[in-house]
């Protein structure tokens, strides 16, 4: 059986970016490579709610057609995990709609379906969450606001691998951190079927003021032709059908 | 009171199905959690019903299709039976929603507060019985703790409600609440398999024993430990809690045996340590009053116990 892979980038911030390319347009060019940008806010309880930086965190979420939450820091590891999960959902299904449409036209979506069918198509969503392929490439600011939040970030990460690793499917992981020691981005783990012991990998942080999120975006979309390729879950418009067992 | 954000309506609205044109007017709300509101309404007839409104529609899909093959299943109903699943559009948007046999009684996270600890013991008991035919049927649970437990008025007997986080046993847990996961406690894996499901079990008494869930410090594991062995209730369970937590029954009916053999066990030993200290401490100011005590106590153990056999021979 063939299967497919989904892509996802997943961002970890507090703020706003300050340096380099504009994140939203890079969110876009994302999008538009079939990379899903998911990104999650990370406040804590002296943080106001409703800053400039957290509507930065939508934009981005937007344009890279994926999630976006804001959370309390101890809120992190149940988020992030749920966020991943539903912007895999959220992509199936996307792909499930287009067939839909071509093969309905009107705009026919899963959720326009009596219910009786909607219940088969969910199980069809649901198999193929479960066994496609799965590429997560983490990006977590590091700058210094964000410096009392990273344990708890660290945590979630483990979190998310356990929670992922339950899947059928196969994951891949790889973490960059901006901004880095010498340069505004630095990959500090390489893809990985397990994020377990990530813990060093935070510690030898020096925080700058600066926050290249742009940069970072750009870093991780190239970091997707690194790993071994198989066929994107995007590719190929009848394949991505015949992808999930029925 | 009518917000439709957070899915509030006021009691009266009616709520009419988009595709089987049914008519439901709301009474009064329920409860609301992470996934939905459900509401108390009249379909017509006099049958009061319970109707869910969803958040997201796609899990109240999934949940409304779990209920409706648990709904094809022989023997006793492990859920609510569902009777409707159904679109409301309203205002311009569209709302989710299901509609089930409405469960009178109370949600065991009230009950754990009130009654004693022996009753915990009886409630679990009642739940691996269900959770071992629910297994059978090759789905787990998933998201177990006592909020998505109710216990019926007549009879008192446990159900489960909330189905959003059932999962097919091989696939990862659909839904979780960290308290009740083995993985946020570093003491296992998030796939669906029984004795995921059974450790929720184990938090559950441990949950009823401490009155809240514990924070989990940096040790977990070493910390659940010293937690049982410092609650004098949990003490005579502690193997029984133990082998739950690492994950060592691998069947409810196996946890349910144990269980019983730990609480047959046990009843007899409190007793008898009992007198003993009250023959070791004699206190001669509340000498009377203890006196007129110690009957009462006894007669109350005793019904317990009647009752936990009762259960256990007659019931289950
Ligand atoms: N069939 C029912 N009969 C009576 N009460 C119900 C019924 N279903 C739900 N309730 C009440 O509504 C509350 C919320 O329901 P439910 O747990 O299904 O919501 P939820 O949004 O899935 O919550 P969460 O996912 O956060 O646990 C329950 O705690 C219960 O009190
Ligand atoms: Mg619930």
């Amino acid at each position: 059986m063939k299967k497919g892979t989904l892509k996802q980038i997943l961002l970890i911030t507090d703020g706003c970016s300050n340096e380099g390319e504009d994140p939203v347009a890079m969110a876009a060019l994302a999008r538009e490579q079939g990379i899903t940008v998911n990104v999650i806010g990370v406040l804590d309880q002296y943080d106001s709610e409703g800053g400039h930086g957290l509507q930065e965190v939508e934009g981005i979420a937007q344009s890279g057609g994926g999630i976006s939450q804001i959370v309390q820091t101890r809120q992190l590891a149940q988020t992030v995990q749920m966020v991943t999960k539903q912007a895999m959902t959220q992509t199936i299904k996307g792909v499930i709609n287009q067939q839909l449409q071509d093969i309905l036209g009107d705009g026919e979506t899963v959720e326009d379906l009596p219910p009786e069918k909607r219940g088969k198509v969910m199980e069809v969503v649901d198999e193929v969450g479960e066994t496609a392929d799965l590429n997560v490439c983490i990006l977590v600011d590091t700058s210094a606001s964000m410096k009392n939040k990273l344990p708890t970030v660290r945590e979630a990460l483990t979190d998310l691998s356990l929670s992922l690793s339950a899947r059928m499917g196969e994951n891949q992981f790889c973490l960059f951190l901006f901004p880095g020691k010498r340069k505004p981005v630095q990959k500090v783990i390489a893809w990985t079927p397990q994020l377990d012991s990530i813990e060093r990998v935070f510690e030898k942080i020096s925080s700058h003021g600066v926050t290249p999120t742009g940069p970072a975006i750009k870093e991780a979309i190239k970091s997707f032709a690194s790993i071994a390729h198989k066929r994107a879950f995007y590719d190929g418009d009848d394949e991505a059908y015949d992808d999930g067992p029925r | 009171m009518t917000d439709p954000d957070n899915l509030c309506y006021a009691p009266g609205t009616m709520i009419v199905g988009k595709w089987h044109r049914n008519r439901y007017q709301l009474i009064r709300l329920l409860g609301s959690g992470a996934q939905g509101t459900v509401y108390l309404g009249h379909s017509g007839d006099a049958h009061p019903v319970a109707i869910k409104l969803a958040k997201d529609r796609s899990s109240l899909i999934s949940e409304a299709h779990i209920l409706e093959q648990f709904g094809r299943l022989q023997g006793d109903p492990l859920g609510p039976s569902l009777y409707d699943s159904d679109d409301w559009v309203t205002g311009g948007s569209t709302v989710g929603f299901c509609v089930m046999e409405y469960l009178e009684g109370t949600s065991l996270s009230e009950v754990l507060k009130k009654k004693a600890f022996d009753w915990s013991l009886v409630y679990v008991l009642q739940l691996l019985k269900q959770l071992a035919q629910l297994h059978k049927t090759g789905y787990i649970f998933g998201d177990l703790k006592p909020e998505n437990l109710m216990l019926i008025r007549p009879g008192y007997s446990i159900r489960c409600l909330d189905f959003g986080g059932a999962t097919k046993i091989g696939r990862s847990v659909r839904e979780y609440t960290e308290f009740y996961d083995r993985g946020y406690w570093g003491l296992g894996s998030r796939r669906a398999e029984p004795s995921y499901d059974l450790f929720a079990c184990a938090m559950i008494l441990i949950y009823a024993a401490a009155g809240r869930r514990i924070t989990r410090s940096s040790e977990p594991q070493n910390q659940l430990k010293h937690f049982i062995d410092s609650q004098g209730k949990l003490v005579p369970y502690r193997h029984f809690l133990l082998s739950a937590l690492s994950s060592d029954y691998t069947s409810a009916e196996q946890m349910r045996k144990e269980l019983v053999r730990a609480m047959m066990a046990v009843e007899s030993h409190e007793r008898h340590n009992s007198h003993a200290a009250a023959a070791r401490y004699p206190r001669p100011r509340t000498k009377r009053k203890s006196n007129g005590w110690t009957p009462a106590w006894l007669a109350a153990s005793m019904i317990i116990t009647a009752y936990i056999v009762f259960v256990v021979i007659y019931v289950m």
